[in-house]
Order: structure tokens, then sequence, then C-alpha cells
């Protein structure tokens, strides 16, 4: 068990590495192959009306002249140690962990997203649960009632469900409940839960359900479809023929083998998330990690999208190892090798 | 599904070929697995009509790039500013100006035609939804094929690989990556080069799903007779490989692609949505539905015909796909 934890958590930093190093190529390496100069990319940092000279200076102290090796080992030394940088007369000292620095709005970036963070994941921590139940419910009952009306009505929302993309769901949500109906606050209106968790959770409920409903009709379709399969296993049978009831067939034997595929999908889903519910906090303006990154994009503001991806990669693979190693407590048959 | 069958596949199945052979006229003909396929598709009415709809928008996207960019004939940017109210910059008229000349209605402030738009808009959508697919299927056939047949290292690096490109949030990383690439790269003009990063984005970083299930056939049918019959036959591993593991694998590969292109499709959608892929004022329907999030107080009537054409496209995509796994893989049901 201690083997399988190591060799995990060691997998997991060699894929970080890999994750920083891509990160890296993606912001340095790929401009310069698709045709940028290193004065081009130095530019979007000073804006585009800035003189020849400015630009080249720039460059220089930015470091893109530099080989890329250096380039990158800088990149990873500030994450760990910080790092100083010059943009002007004055030297400003980013400390650890150094994610760059918006030369734009003057700030490091790692504390903007440690701000934004609260509402990324008071959004993706909410969604999930209420997916998670939904789906995995609607999938669970729409397989024991095979064919029945509720199977069909159930799948076909689903089906629909997987179809509409959040910006047009997020969209016609807002319009109706928010805009006509006033059930709920419009966009733009987050507030911090400890301020006052009423206001939080009404400005939350709209993008909540919304993101719920998309994802868990993701969720029922497997869940349906992996339980068909185990409710047709022979250990079923068995479990039936040795006079067990059917609430405990199902739940105790049936349910238990679809835990799997769902950890695996739900880890990768939150962990997805919690690097940014893009979409869902743009189309309803909520200050999150997402919002930021788009945010940034727009003012070509290139660090702070790279803080916010390499933040968002970092997520996704403690999500993995959390999945990995709940596999082995959920599911028995998992050997660790 | 209570319609009576014309022979149960079961029993064409079993039925071996040659025992057909000779047995008169009147002999029931052998069926190949790509007819058998055929007739129970056939037979499923959703997945039929899905299918007609999208030859009918394929064909339509066609129309609608000639007419566009090659003869010019529609122009998705003509203002219609007489039909707009000046003071609120909305569509007079109920229903977001909804007429006879301009069925969808027009949009708020210059009064663009929304049908003409979201026709132009439709051979983006579809052409990065197809190419993207393409991109990946062959990245993810050709590593799939390869980790599983050989097995040993490859396989742990090839897989090792996939875990890799699995866990960069995929969004976030086309985002930063499109919005690094200049406007004018590989020299293919503004939209022509952004259509090009995008089909090469998404592509490129959606080819674990297929490489993965891929991976998983071939590691079954490495083990096969006809894979172990080829060898012996002295046959080298590029032919195993094309020739004989190949054409065992179309069936899930043409399953999971037509999956794959509505993801895609929305997945461009959203990138345009967002505001990092196709630029406007170039008309594709994740612009449009993000000029219409910016009017949801005022005219709401903006969003929905966009928005419904990205709906009706995916959906229909899925109801085939989910027809074409039934008909191919009858266990699957």
């Amino acid at each position: 068990m201690l083997a399988y934890i190591i060799r995990r958590l060691l997998g997991a930093v060699i894929l970080l590495f890999v994750v920083s190093l891509v990160t890296f190529s993606i912001f340095f390496l790929v401009p310069r192959i698709a045709g940028a100069s290193v004065e081009d990319m130095a530019s979007r940092y000073v804006g585009k009306t800035a003189d020849a000279e400015t630009i080249r200076q720039m460059a220089e102290k930015l470091g893109f002249t530099d080989p890329l090796l250096t380039q990158y080992g800088r990149f990873v030394s500030a994450i760990f140690v910080g790092a100083d940088y010059s943009t002007g007369p004055t030297t400003v000292h980013c400390p650890a962990p150094c994610l760059g620095y918006s030369f734009i709005t003057q700030n490091p970036v790692w504390p903007d997203l440690v701000d934004r963070m609260g509402v990324t994941i008071s959004l993706a921590v909410g969604a999930a649960v209420i997916w998670l139940f939904f789906g995995v419910a609607t999938g669970v009952l729409s397989a024991l009632r095979r064919g029945t009306v509720f199977d069909r009505a159930a799948m076909g929302v689903a089906l629909a469900g997987v179809s509409l993309p959040i910006f047009f769901t997020g969209l016609l949500s807002l319009t109706i409940f928010s805009y006509g109906l006033g059930w709920a606050v419009p966009g733009g209106t987050y507030v911090n839960f400890a301020e006052n968790p009423l206001a939080w959770a009404g400005a939350l409920i709209l993008p909540w359900v919304t993101l719920a409903f998309l994802n868990a009709a993701g969720y029922a379709r497997l869940t349906r479809a992996t339980m068909l399969e185990t409710m047709n296993e022979d250990f079923i049978r068995t479990a039936r023929a040795k006079g067990l009831n059917e609430r405990t067939v199902v739940v105790k034997h049936g349910l238990r083998s679809v835990l799997t595929p769902i950890l695996t999908i739900f880890g990768l889903d939150l962990g997805i998330l919690l690097g940014g519910a893009v979409l869902t906090e743009s189309t309803y303006s909520l200050p999150g990690l997402g919002k930021y990154a788009i945010d940034a994009i727009v003012n070509n503001d290139l660090p702070k999208v790279l803080g916010v991806t390499l933040v968002g990669a970092t997520f996704i693979v403690i999500a993995n190892l959390v999945v990995d190693l709940l596999y082995a407590v959920v599911d028995p048959r998992v050997k660790y090798s | 599904m209570t319609a009576p069958l014309e022979a149960s596949p079961g029993s064409s199945e079993a039925q071996p070929e040659a025992a057909l052979k000779g047995m008169g006229k009147k002999a029931i003909q052998g069926r190949s697995l790509g007819q058998i396929a055929w007739m129970r598709l056939k037979r499923d009415r959703v997945a039929m009509a899905s299918g007609v709809l999208i030859a009918v928008m394929v064909v339509a996207a066609i129309v609608a790039l000639l007419l566009d960019r090659v003869f010019g004939v529609i122009n998705p940017n003509a203002f219609h500013q007489e039909l707009i109210d000046p003071e609120q910059g909305i569509p007079t008229g109920p229903l977001g100006g909804i007429s006879l000349d301009h069925p969808f209605g027009l949009e708020p402030i210059n009064g663009r035609d929304l049908l003409t738009r979201i026709f132009a808009g439709s051979w983006i959508s579809l052409l990065i939804g197809f190419a993207a697919t393409l991109v990946s299927v062959v990245i993810g056939t050709i590593m799939g094929v390869i980790a599983g047949y050989f097995r040993g290292w490859v396989d742990t690096v090839i897989s090792r690989l996939m875990d890799v490109f699995l866990a960069f949030p995929l969004l976030l990383f086309a985002i930063a990556l499109v919005g690094v690439v200049p406007d004018s790269a590989f020299g293919l003009g503004r939209d022509g080069s952004r259509i090009f990063v995008l089909i090469f984005v998404i592509g490129f970083f959606s080819w674990p799903y297929i490489g993965r299930i891929i991976r998983a056939q071939t590691l079954s049918l490495r083990e096969r007779e006809f894979v172990d019959a080829s060898r012996s036959l002295g046959a080298r591993a590029p032919h195993v490989l094309f020739k004989e593991l190949l054409p065992n694998l179309v069936a899930p590969i043409l399953v999971y692609s037509t999956l794959l292109i509505p993801t895609n499709i929305l997945f461009e959608a959203a990138l345009s949505f967002l505001g990092v892929g196709i630029q406007p004022p170039s008309a594709t329907w994740g612009t449009m539905l993000s000029e219409a999030s910016r009017w949801y107080q005022v005219d709401a009537w903006f969003m929905v015909f966009p928005g419904l054409a990205i709906f009706i496209t995916v959906l229909a995509f899925n109801l085939f796909g989910d027809g074409l796994r039934d008909a191919l893989d009858p266990r699957a049901r």
C-alpha cells in the first residue's frame, strides 16, 4: 500500500514537471515557431505603440534573447524561490511561488490567483455535489426501470443536456430566472461566503444548477450504461440466488461497481473546474480563475494566463492523484501495481 | 423495435459463407458485417433522421461557404439600420425583428440579418468539427494501435503520454495557445490562420480519448488467431498493423469519431464565445452568442437562433453516433 502511494506521488511530481515544461513551451516556444520574433513577444508587454528601441530593451530585460533552457530554468526557479523584476527604474521582488508578474497592472500573479480561487472552488464544489447526486441517482433509476417512460424521458433530457453548451443554457437561465422572473440575482454580484452566506448562495444558485444540469446529464448516461452492464454480471445473479433482497443487491453489489468509472471522470471533471470554470464564470460574470484568465487574454496579459494554466493543471494532477488513491478504497479488485 | 426482423442478424452471422454457396438461386446471401450494421441502422428511425439532417447541414454549409466566400452572393455583414429602434438600439417589431425578410430576426445596433449570419457561420463550425476530429482520430489510432500491438516500453511511453495530455486543462491551454499564435501565422489570412490553429489545437489535445479506446481494442485483437496466422506466414509489423488490425478497428473508430465531432463543434463555439476563436466581424455561432450575452436584458431573442443552431447540430451528431454504436455493436445496448 505504501509503495503504491509513493509510486503515485512520484508519478504526480513527474506529471507536474511535464506540465510546467509544456506550459512554458506554449508561452515562450510556440509563438517563435508560429513566426513571432523576440521583439513581437516583448511588444506584448510594453504595448504596440512603443518604439523599436524600447521593445528591444524590454526583450532583453525579460530574457527573451537568452537560450530557451536558461529561460526555463528561470521560470522554474521563480516558482520555488521567487524572482526579481526590474521593469523600470525600480526593482520589484516577486516572492515564491512566483508565477510571473503582470506588466499591465504591475502586480505579481500568485496573490491574484489566491484571491480568485475562493469563487472557483465555491462554484465547482457546489455544482459537483448537485450533479453527482442527481446524475448518479437518475442513471441508476433509469437502468433499473429500463425501457419505461421514466427511463426514456430521463435519457432524452440527458441527451439534450450533453448537447447544450453552458453559455447558451446559462444565458437562457439568466434571461428567464434572473431578468424575467426576478427569482435570482443577475451575474456579477458575487459576495464572499464569510461576508454574507445567504448572498453568497444567492449569487451562486443559478450557476450551480445550470452547470450541474449539464454535467449530471453525462453522469446519468454513464451510470445507466455501467449499471446495465453490471446487473448482467454473474455476481449479481449469485447475490440474488443466495436470497438477498433486491435493495441490497442494487446498493451493495450493483452500485459499488458503478463507483469506479464515476470516480474516474469525477476526479477529472472537478480538477478541470477547479482550475477555472472558464465558460460558466464568463457567462455569469463570476470573478473566478477562469474569468481572470479570459480577461487577461483579452488584454494580452500573458503572465496571468500562464499562472492560471499552471494552477489549473496542478489541480487536475492532484485530483487524479486523489482518485488513484481512492480507487484502492472503493474497489478491492484494484491491485496496487 | 417490435417490427419482425427480416432475418435475425444472429442466424446469418452463424452460417458460414461457404455453406451458403451452391445452395441454388433462392439461397440466402451471406451478409457482411457492414451490411448487417447498415440494416440495423436503417431500422433506427431516430438515427436515420439525424443522419439525413447532418447530410443536409453539410450540403448547406458547403453552399454557404461558396456563396459567402467564393461568389459573394450573400453578405452576412450587411447592415439594416433602418429596422433598428434608434433610441434603444434593438430591432423594431416583435420577437427580435422577425419578419418575412428576416425570418430569424436582426442583430441589435447594426441590424445584420441573423439567418444569413447563422447560415454563413455553419461552414466554420462544421469544418472545424470534422477536421479537428480527423486530426485526433489519425493521431489517436496510430498511437493506440502501436501501443496495443507492441506493448512493453512502447506501450508504457505512449500510455504515459496520453495521461499527460489528459491531465491538461484543455480549455485553458487552448485559450493560451490560440492567444499566443499571431493572427498572420502560416500566411493564411485572418480567418484562415485562426481556423487552422483551432483545428490543430482541438485535434491535438483530444487524441488520447480515441487513443485509449483503440489501444484497449488492439490489446485484445492482437491475441486472436488471424493475427497469429498472419505473423506465422511471415508478415511484418506494418502489414499486421494496417492490413490485419486496422480493418477490425473501423467500427470503434467510426463510432467514436461521430461522437467526437459534436464535442469539437461545442469546443469551437466555446472558444469563439470567449473571444479567442474566430474573430468578428466573421460570423460564427459562438461569436453570435457572445454578442447576444451583452444584450440579454433588452433583446433576449438575439440568443435564441444561434443557440438553437449549436444545439440542433450537436444533438443530431450525438443521436447519429448513438445509433451507429447500437448498429455496429449490438452488445452495447
